[in-house]
């Protein structure tokens, strides 16, 4: 007989999660009630206090004992509680660049063209409705990594792609490109979504369990079918794969990178990582650990794949966005070490990847949106040329974060890779440490190139320029170009710090 | 025996840092008043030095050096190095004159820059130097030094080249940068010997294992130092830099080139006295290099009409005094830090006489339109007159007793090496006692040489003061450092006993030389020029020997013959296989990696029913890859 037992929720462990809801909802309310004049200031300013009290609470949690809540459906432990502490701080540092509204469309529901745009357009309105919806997305990131049973993780894996779908369609200008790259991503992300949801369904034939606890325990008795553990295997790992964006997972984020506005794509390449891969170790370091023979060959080829052709295609862009796009699909690859690694020193190595990467892709989109001509971002690579004679400090400050994606050594990006391949190595995995070296020499090559078109090219007269960042803008690039720097000079005490904190709890 | 620690040894560094940052960030705000912050806190930072000093004299002998960890630098494996600070015996003194007289010549800069549009950088990069030079006194291991090392060498740079409007001016500063990179590389490679063969490259570590570690080792660590000392501190063969270094502001001068920087060189030498007195062939180099450059200095100084330069090769020449003593060994290492303070006085007092000097009339630099300042400038007169009695060595003016001192040592060494170096000291006193009294004569005592337009005149308070101030110690220093042998006291627990003292020849009949030796280049100099008449333009019928020594006795020639084309013709060499073979080879790569990635990026067609289809074959050919495993 089944009894029912009211759940004890542990409200004070899951504050984190809940101010954010809160907050978002709040959004929602100004949304309707409040005068159009005050919304954008008002919502910012709720964005940034809901995300700072939020953030305020997480280190409250640390202090706490390392524990599950809500049933043992999330656990809060010293790795999630980093990977949450990365994916709000990026948040922060974004929501400064969705402040700029005006790369957002002035009327989300107009057709495109309409009359309603154009007179939208003239009245100069503005979809405030960003912030809370990155909110939403926030609060689901910041469940994803902590989740400690498939179906909460498959909700929080809803949580924070619905709102990503919406975001991705609201750019002001070529907003066909725009909606149709919204369309894609939900698209292929319900369908990938599909799969995980496969997945779950085996791994629960497989062990009569959905916690992660649960699924380990199965994988160590060995009582059950080993072929439902491989499908699950496979079809959940489809899931996340296409979350992080992996080869051959990985059509969808060119697209929706290039067609998103510039500061969504920024947030959504950075906290979604963290959140994705976050996710991703967990459950392959506490539920699959045991299984490693099986699913180990297959993620290194897919992570020696994703680096190869992530910087083999980014060569080959002419579009600024699509090469980061590249870009960050070769760093998957390189984040996949981490969790092939599956020893202490990969999850360290990771989470000090997630957060140096996430931070630096943060600022390279915050100065896309700076270089402008009269129809909105230039971002075809050709016109940057000469980038370095005109705003030097800005050439400067992407230089520095293409130095930082290419792993150069006194940026965060070389201590990140660094990292990440000793542990892939320590763990007896050559062949990544080989290809994570070697594609990181093919990656360097475009990023260089693109240093050199910025610095050493004559600049071209055809009315690009860059527009004087506003303060908030400024605040991004500042913040990000300053930790890129810093964890590169010294990143002593973060390493310490994530080497004492970063732990599975099981 | 743990030594003490102290946490207040920061700030010595700290304020002056923060003067150089707060003056460079704030930029144009802070033009009224960053003058006055900066030569506060360089003031702040002297405070500090004095305190720790009170605090140092209050201890016993073996337990005054002190130490603070600032940060954990570098960790790898079993190799550490702590930002941490050494402040000893023989750091307290550096960290009193780098403070004490960069205060003095701070003040002095206030005045002598007050027309300057850019005082406020000029300040900034002051503040900066003092910081990287106590830095390079402070660092309790190799690789601090070389930090500081290297801050000083930035902050020479900027400031040689301050005017750097001037395209002669910015060359001036890139050649002292480049002849100090050659010194710089030495001490690297010395870090790298040592880490490589001692495994430590901490002070303490070095000495610890000096004894055991083997002759080679040691010899190749200590020439590799000496390169260091050589560059820095401008002594032969890559003194050349020194000479052009005059085209910063004197302020500069006084202190980088003659008070502190270059002395660095002398400090390296000391402060690795366990290196060199494991290594003799080492520090036989040390001796050798000191002899040359001291008679290099005062000859090239005897032929200079810039009254900057000519106190530029005599500085080279005080130094050259120094690393002399500090070849010495034991013996000979309080003197060589005895010399390098009552210099820091004298030296800086004259430099900045000559500011005075050229501040009177109208940036002119040659001596030979001066003469007959003694009526209008008297303040200037006096102090720098002060400054020349002590660099000449009469008593009991400092420089007497710490150059008798260093003859004395030289001519006790023992043997034929002995002679030769005491004979070497003894001459280039002559000849230093000449070419200074040729340049108070010309500027001073000598019938005036300048046309009407000119109207010399005193200097401000601002400026006189700190020379007044300089004047007293180039008098009492060094009888206040050598009664009852202070200073070697002093220093002696942080050099190794050394043994039976040899008496060549007894101290009185030694002072009894120099004495006349010193005469002697007085006598000739009055004869040639106060008694006969100077002229207004420097002759052209003199001998071959006037005409090397006014080109520096050929010094730019030699290195441009020896190093500098045929280090183009290397550099152009390199640039052309570079381009064709390695460029060939690196856009080979590119443009097959260009070429893949080209073909690859069809694959991108835009299509969902195609991406949706490549997801499809990629979970199909997932299951089937776990499969073939697993089965």
């Amino acid at each position: 007989m089944i009894t029912f037992v009211s759940p004890t929720l542990d409200y004070a462990l899951l504050a984190p999660i809940l101010i954010v809801l809160g907050g978002a909802l709040i959004g929602v309310l100004i949304e309707a009630f409040a005068p159009r004049s005050a919304r954008a200031s008002s919502q910012l300013f709720i964005t940034l206090a809901t995300l700072a009290l939020s953030l305020a609470s997480l280190v409250r949690v640390r202090s706490g004992a390392s524990t599950t809540a809500a049933m043992e459906s999330v656990t809060f432990d010293g790795a999630g509680v980093l990977l949450q502490g990365s994916i709000l701080l990026i948040a922060i540092i974004s929501v400064f660049l969705l402040a700029d509204l005006d790369n957002f469309t002035a009327l989300a529901a107009a057709l495109p063209g309409s009359d309603e745009e154009r007179t939208s357009l003239q009245q100069d309105l503005k979809v405030t409705e960003v912030y809370p919806l990155t909110l939403f997305a926030v609060a689901g990131m910041l469940l994803f990594p902590v989740a400690t049973d498939l179906v909460t993780l498959f909700v929080a894996l809803e949580m924070l792609s619905l709102p990503l779908y919406l975001l991705a369609g609201l750019s002001r200008r070529r907003r066909l490109m725009s909606q149709e790259s919204a369309l894609k991503y939900f698209l292929l992300g319900a369908f990938s979504s599909a799969f995980f949801l496969m997945g779950i369904a085996y791994l629960y034939g497989y062990s009569a369990a959905v916690s992660f606890s649960g699924i380990h325990a199965a994988v160590i008795g060995g009582t059950g079918n080993d072929i439902y553990l491989l499908l699950g295997i496979a079809f959940l790992s489809v899931g996340l794969l296409f979350k992080v964006g992996a080869v051959p997972f990985h059509a969808w984020s060119p697209d929706v990178y290039q067609g998103a506005p510039t500061a969504v794509t920024a947030f959504m390449a950075a906290a979604t990582k963290v959140a994705a891969f976050g996710a991703m170790l967990r459950i392959f370091y506490l539920s699959f650990a045991e299984a490693y023979w099986q699913w180990r060959p297959a993620l290194i080829v897919i992570a020696l794949i994703t680096m190869v052709f992530g910087s083999l295609v980014a060569i080959a862009q002419r579009d600024v966005k699509r090469m980061l796009a590249y870009s960050s699909i070769a760093h998957a690859g390189f984040l996949l070490s981490g969790v092939i690694a599956l020893n202490k020193s990969g999850l360290d190595a990771s989470i000090f990847y997630l957060f140096a990467y996430g931070v630096a892709t943060v600022g390279a989109f915050a100065i896309v949106t700076l270089v402008r001509d009269s129809a909105g971002e230039v971002t075809d690579l050709n016109r940057w040329s000469g980038l370095g004679k005109r705003s030097p400090w800005v050439a400067t400050a992407f230089a520095g974060f293409l130095l930082a994606f290419a792993g150069i050594p006194l940026t965060s990006g070389f201590i990140g890779k660094f990292s990440i391949f000793s542990a892939a190595y320590e763990s007896g995995s050559t062949a990544i440490l080989i290809t994570g070296v070697l594609s990181s020499a093919i990656a360097a090559f475009f990023y260089i190139r693109v240093i050199v078109l910025m610095f050493f090219k004559d600049p071209v007269e055809d009315g690009t320029s860059v527009v004087i960042p506003s303060v908030y803008t400024q605040i991004t690039i500042a913040i990000s170009a300053v930790v890129t720097f810093a964890l590169g000079i010294y990143p002593t005490p973060l390493i310490n710090f994530i080497q004492s904190t970063a732990q599975f709890l099981r | 025996m743990t030594m003490l620690t102290n946490n207040g040894l920061v700030y010595l560094i700290a304020l002056p840092l923060f003067g150089a940052l707060s003056l460079l960030l704030l930029g144009r705000r802070a033009d009224k008043w960053g003058h006055l912050l900066a030569t506060g806190l360089s003031a702040g930072s002297f405070a500090v030095g004095l305190f720790q000093l009170s605090e140092m004299l209050g201890r016993e002998a073996e337990s005054r050096p002190v130490t603070q960890k600032i940060f954990t630098w570098i960790s790898v494996g079993s190799f550490n190095v702590d930002a941490s600070l050494l402040l000893d015996q023989l750091s307290i003194c550096f960290v009193l004159l780098i403070t004490g007289v960069g205060t003095l010549i701070h003040v002095y800069s206030i005045s002598y820059m007050s027309h300057d549009p850019d005082r406020r950088r000029f300040f900034a990069f002051l503040n900066l130097f003092i910081a990287a030079m106590l830095l390079l006194v402070l660092g309790d291991s190799y690789l601090n030094l070389y930090v500081g090392w290297e801050g000083v060498g930035l902050a020479s740079y900027l400031l040689i080249g301050f005017w750097n409007q001037k395209p002669a001016y910015a060359t001036a500063s890139k050649k002292a940068f480049i002849m100090n990179r050659i010194g710089d590389m030495g001490l690297s490679l010395a870090i790298m010997i040592a880490f490589a063969s001692l495994g430590t490259v901490s002070f303490s570590g070095v000495k610890e294992q000096a004894h055991q570690a083997s002759e080679a080792t040691m010899t190749a660590i200590g020439i590799m130092l000496l390169v260091a000392a050589v560059g820095k501190s401008a002594q032969f063969p890559l003194q050349a830099w020194l000479g052009d270094a005059m085209a910063g502001p004197t302020p500069v001068s006084a202190l980088i080139h003659a008070a502190t920087m270059v002395t660095a060189g002398v400090y390296l030498i000391v402060r690795s006295n366990f290196v060199f007195d494991a290594a003799p062939t080492a520090q036989l180099l040390v001796v050798i290099v000191g002899a040359i450059t001291l008679m290099f200095g005062a000859l090239v100084g005897t032929a200079k009409d810039d009254i900057k330069k000519a106190l530029a090769a005599s500085t080279m020449s005080q130094i050259g005094y120094m690393i002399l003593a500090s070849g010495l060994g034991p013996a000979g290492y309080a003197f060589a830090i005895m010399h390098l303070l009552t210099h820091g006085f004298f030296k800086a007092g004259m430099f900045l006489g000559a500011g005075s000097v050229m501040h009177g009339m109208n940036d002119e630099v040659n001596m030979r339109r001066y003469g007959a300042l003694r009526k209008f400038m008297p303040i200037t007169f006096i102090t720098f007159g002060f400054g020349y009695l002590a660099i000449i060595g009469v008593p009991p003016f400092a420089g007497f007793y710490s150059k008798d001192m260093i003859i004395e040592t030289a001519l006790n060494a023992g043997g034929v090496k002995g002679i030769l170096l005491g004979s070497t000291a003894l001459l280039g006193a002559a000849i230093t006692a000449f070419y200074m009294t040729r340049v108070m004569i010309l500027t001073f005592t000598s019938p005036k040489r300048w046309d009407d337009n000119q109207h010399p005149h005193e200097s401000p308070i601002l400026m006189w003061l700190p020379m007044a101030i300089l004047a007293i110690g180039s008098v009492t220093s060094g009888f206040l450092l050598s009664r009852g042998a202070t200073l070697k006291h002093w220093l002696e627990p942080l050099f190794e006993e050394h043994g039976e003292h040899i008496e060549l020849l007894p101290p009185i009949v030694v002072s009894g030389l120099a004495l006349l030796m010193v005469a002697m280049g007085v006598a000739l100099a009055v004869v040639k020029y106060q008694l006969s008449e100077v002229d207004a333009v420097a002759p052209e019928n003199v001998t071959e020997f006037t005409r090397v020594a006014r080109r520096d006795l050929l010094q730019d020639e030699i290195n441009e013959t020896l190093f500098m084309r045929p280090g183009q013709a290397i550099t152009s060499a390199l640039v052309k296989i570079d381009q064709s073979v390695i460029d060939g080879a690196v856009h080979g790569i590119g443009k097959m990696a260009l070429g893949s990635g080209s073909f690859l990026r069809k694959s991108q067609t835009g299509f969902v029913r195609s991406y949706a289809a490549l997801i499809l074959i990629g979970a199909v050919a997932l299951i089937a890859a776990i499969w073939v495993v697993t089965t």
